[in-house]
């Protein structure tokens, strides 16, 4: 099972990568100066309200924010003992929002499953219109369809995203009636899953859907292309066109098996691109995912929540990018199980 | 084989006997211009290149236009009108009445309805007004050295000229777009360089010596590009501090931008000098006494300088999205300065676009400017091999 053992080792690989990561995103937490409780004290000082800088002291000790520098690293993730024992990101304790006043995982919560929903719909959306609009334009290339797609490719990619997210939302609530904001009715919100509040998400999809995948889709639509149409000028295919076979499925089974790989294997490239899409257009949207999350948090300096954000939309981003590794050696037996360095 | 006894060398070696031209025996060159330099050739196949070659020429002017804006624009960025808030554009006419005037506008009058507290902008179609050419108007220096007051078009007496409408404040928006290239297209030329300096740095560094250099360089690349750019951005923008100059937070801006963009050329670059390392010209040169430096800075980068210039072209743009997207988000450039960014700020709410349309003009330009890049980039990537037919 050789497979089993790439698996493995890109998983391994992954998990280096992400501490690495979070010593990345720790440092950039900690970069603005001051933090968010001096900045609290400082103004309850001012104000005269010696309670609450009582509280804020102890939050302080609490969360071993008067320790250096580098202890803190290793009690945020869970390496050291702090306070009260190991109690870091790797037992499962993300810390407090000092904002909120609230411990992060609360505040995270059901935005968490949102992101990863609207991320997913997007790369489903990426393949399901790159795919088809790609083998169209190489094996039409040079005709109207060709310069069609191309057109609005470039547009795709030259509009902003989040302008993209007004002007549809606001026509596909003027001629098509569909809701504006947020990902699911009003009233759904908070309530446990049942069908009508799938339907309303679904609904709530199409726009933000469309949106962030825009320009990953005209990306890989463009990369499709051209490598279709490097793969039809070999001689293979004109033996093929020649004993009689039908376009359709001569494009199918030779041509496009070989365009494919690159096709996959780019899913790690998009994917950090989709999710920075996801964020932006999700704070323009108002939708519930972490995006508005991670904005607040950074204005505010709350350093627990946007730093378990950070850390929340890389594992998402890496673990995406491993996905697509293990499936391009399951797809091109001509991989050799290594790392793949070009 | 008979034999001519009247030639003299008869020892049974033919000889022909057509006349002997010296020049015949060369073979025709496949191509005339094989003898051009390397940028001839590539300026001779980009000019074939019609969406590229015209890109090229518009950014090339939108870039030589900048220190000249403030001639160009009637109004000064700032400048506020609080008898004109939200004006629409205003068309400029040259027939008034079937009577050649010269370009002149109908002045606008605004009152507030209160009914509906939204302006109302009526023209005034019996008093048309002509354009001043030439004119003094507000202060501004070219080229953010010589002060001057002399604009090349302003508004009649009295009147306005909102050629694409006013804000929220009674800004004129055509003379903001025009400040706010100054920054919005700067973003990208500084933030490239700074990828550009780190990326050939590191990827010829990671090319060159190999071994353990490369394995970290590469470590470190493959992590930044596994990553998500835009939180990263959001997150060092929040880092830079309030109190600071436009001017600085502008540079810092540009700066983050570029930190995050390098690891995508120091790739290329790194795969580029494993296989050019390998190459003779560079030996030669290693045992004449170059140092590595010198065998990087003179014999191998400028093999590839083009392609790295071709794919700035196509990274400038995802920096001018990103600039304006930070200041969309109100983390990037902030107001006093102008961006293209900060102005759609305030095209932030759709009721605003919906009342208001001309609000998000902004986004004309940033469409136009990145996509003349694109077309650039792949006008140049697709001559820079100019013996490939």
């Amino acid at each position: 099972m050789e497979i089993l053992r790439y698996a493995l080792y890109r998983f391994g690989t992954m998990l280096l990568t992400l501490l690495l990561v979070s010593v990345l995103v720790f440092c950039i937490i900690n970069l603005p100066p001051g933090d968010f409780l001096s900045n609290q004290i400082a103004e309850l000082r001012a104000t005269g309200q010696e309670a609450g800088v009582a509280k804020a002291e102890f939050l302080r000790r609490e969360y071993a924010l008067d320790k250096p520098l580098w202890q803190q690293y290793f009690i945020w993730m869970g390496l050291l003992p702090g306070p009260h024992g190991f109690s870091g990101m790797l037992q499962g304790n993300f810390g407090w929002s000092f904002e909120f006043d609230r411990p992060v995982s609360e505040i995270v919560g059901d935005s968490l499953w949102l992101t990863v929903l609207v991320n997913l719909a997007a790369v489903l959306f990426v393949y399901l219109v790159a795919l088809p609009l790609g083998v169209l334009a190489a094996a039409k290339s040079r005709t109207m369809i060709d310069y069609t797609a191309a057109f609005i490719g470039y547009l795709g990619l030259a509009t902003p995203n989040f302008l993209l997210a007004l002007i549809l939302f606001y026509y596909g609530h003027q001629y098509l009636g569909l809701p504006i904001g947020g990902l699911m009715a009003p009233e759904y919100e908070g309530e446990p899953m049942s069908w009508e509040k799938v339907r309303s998400i679904l609904i709530h999809l199409i726009v933000p859907t469309f949106v962030i995948g825009t320009s990953g889709a005209s990306a890989m639509m463009q990369r499709l292309r051209a490598n279709m149409l490097d793969e039809l000028g070999k001689p293979y295919v004109e033996t093929a066109v020649a004993k009689g076979m039908r376009p359709s499925r001569m494009l199918m089974k030779y041509p496009l098996r070989v365009a494919f790989n690159p096709f996959v294997a780019d899913i790690g490239n998009l994917l950090p691109a989709m999710v920075s899409g996801s964020v932006l257009v999700s704070v323009v949207l108002g939708l519930q995912t972490i995006g508005p999350v991670l904005l607040q948090a950074l204005k505010s300096q709350d350093m627990f929540l946007s730093g378990f954000v950070l850390m929340f939309v890389a594992l998402l981003t890496l673990i995406g990018t491993m996905i697509s590794d293990v499936l391009l050696v399951l797809l091109d037996p001509r991989i050799r199980y290594e790392s793949r360095d070009t | 084989m008979s034999r001519d006894p009247s030639d003299s060398r008869c020892d049974d070696r033919y000889v022909d006997t057509a006349p002997y031209t010296p020049g015949a025996a060369l073979r025709e060159l496949e191509r005339k211009d094989l003898d051009a330099p390397n940028w001839l050739l590539i300026w001779r196949k980009f000019r074939t290149h019609r969406l590229g070659l015209i890109s090229g020429a518009f950014l090339l002017f939108c870039y030589l236009m900048l220190p000249f804006v403030g001639f160009v624009a009637p109004y000064g960025p700032n400048d506020r009108d609080a008898e004109h808030i939200y004006s629409p554009p205003q068309g400029v006419k040259l027939f008034h009445e079937g009577d050649f005037l010269g370009p002149f506008i109908y002045p606008m009058t605004s009152e507030a309805d209160l009914e509906t507290f939204q302006w109302v902008v009526k023209p005034d179609y019996d008093n048309p007004q002509r354009l001043r050419f030439f004119c003094e108007g507000s202060q501004y220096r070219l080229a953010g050295l010589i002060p001057a007051d002399t604009h090349l078009v302003c508004p009649p007496e009295g009147a306005t000229l909102f050629l694409w409408g006013s804000d929220r404040l009674g800004r004129d928006i055509f003379s903001r777009i025009l400040f706010g290239a100054q920054l919005s297209l700067t973003v990208g030329l500084i933030g490239i360089t700074v990828s550009f300096v780190l990326g050939i740095f590191f990827g010829s560094v990671a090319g060159y010596f190999g071994g353990t250099i490369d394995w970290v360089i590469n470590r470190a690349i493959e992590i930044l590009r596994s990553l998500p750019e835009l939180p990263l951005w959001l997150a060092l923008s929040a880092a830079v501090p309030s109190n600071w100059s436009p001017v600085a937070v502008f540079f810092i801006i540009s700066i983050i931008l570029g930190i995050l963009d390098w690891p995508g050329l120091a790739r290329s670059v790194r795969a580029k000098f494993l296989s050019l390392r390998e190459e003779e010209y560079v030996r030669a040169a290693e045992m004449m006494g170059a140092s590595s430096g010198r065998v990087i800075r003179r014999h191998l980068l400028p093999n590839f300088m083009s392609h790295l210039i071709a794919s700035a072209a196509l990274s400038i743009p995802a920096m001018i999205l990103g600039e304006t997207a930070l200041s969309f988000l109100g983390l990037g450039l902030r107001a006093p300065a102008v961006s293209w960014g900060v102005m759609l700020n305030d095209a932030q709410n759709l009721a605003n676009i919906e009342i208001y349309p001309w609000t998000a003009i902004p986004m004309l330009p940033i469409i136009v400017v990145v996509l003349a890049f694109n077309f650039l980039g792949d006008g140049l990537r697709d001559s820079l091999d100019p013996y490939q037919q």
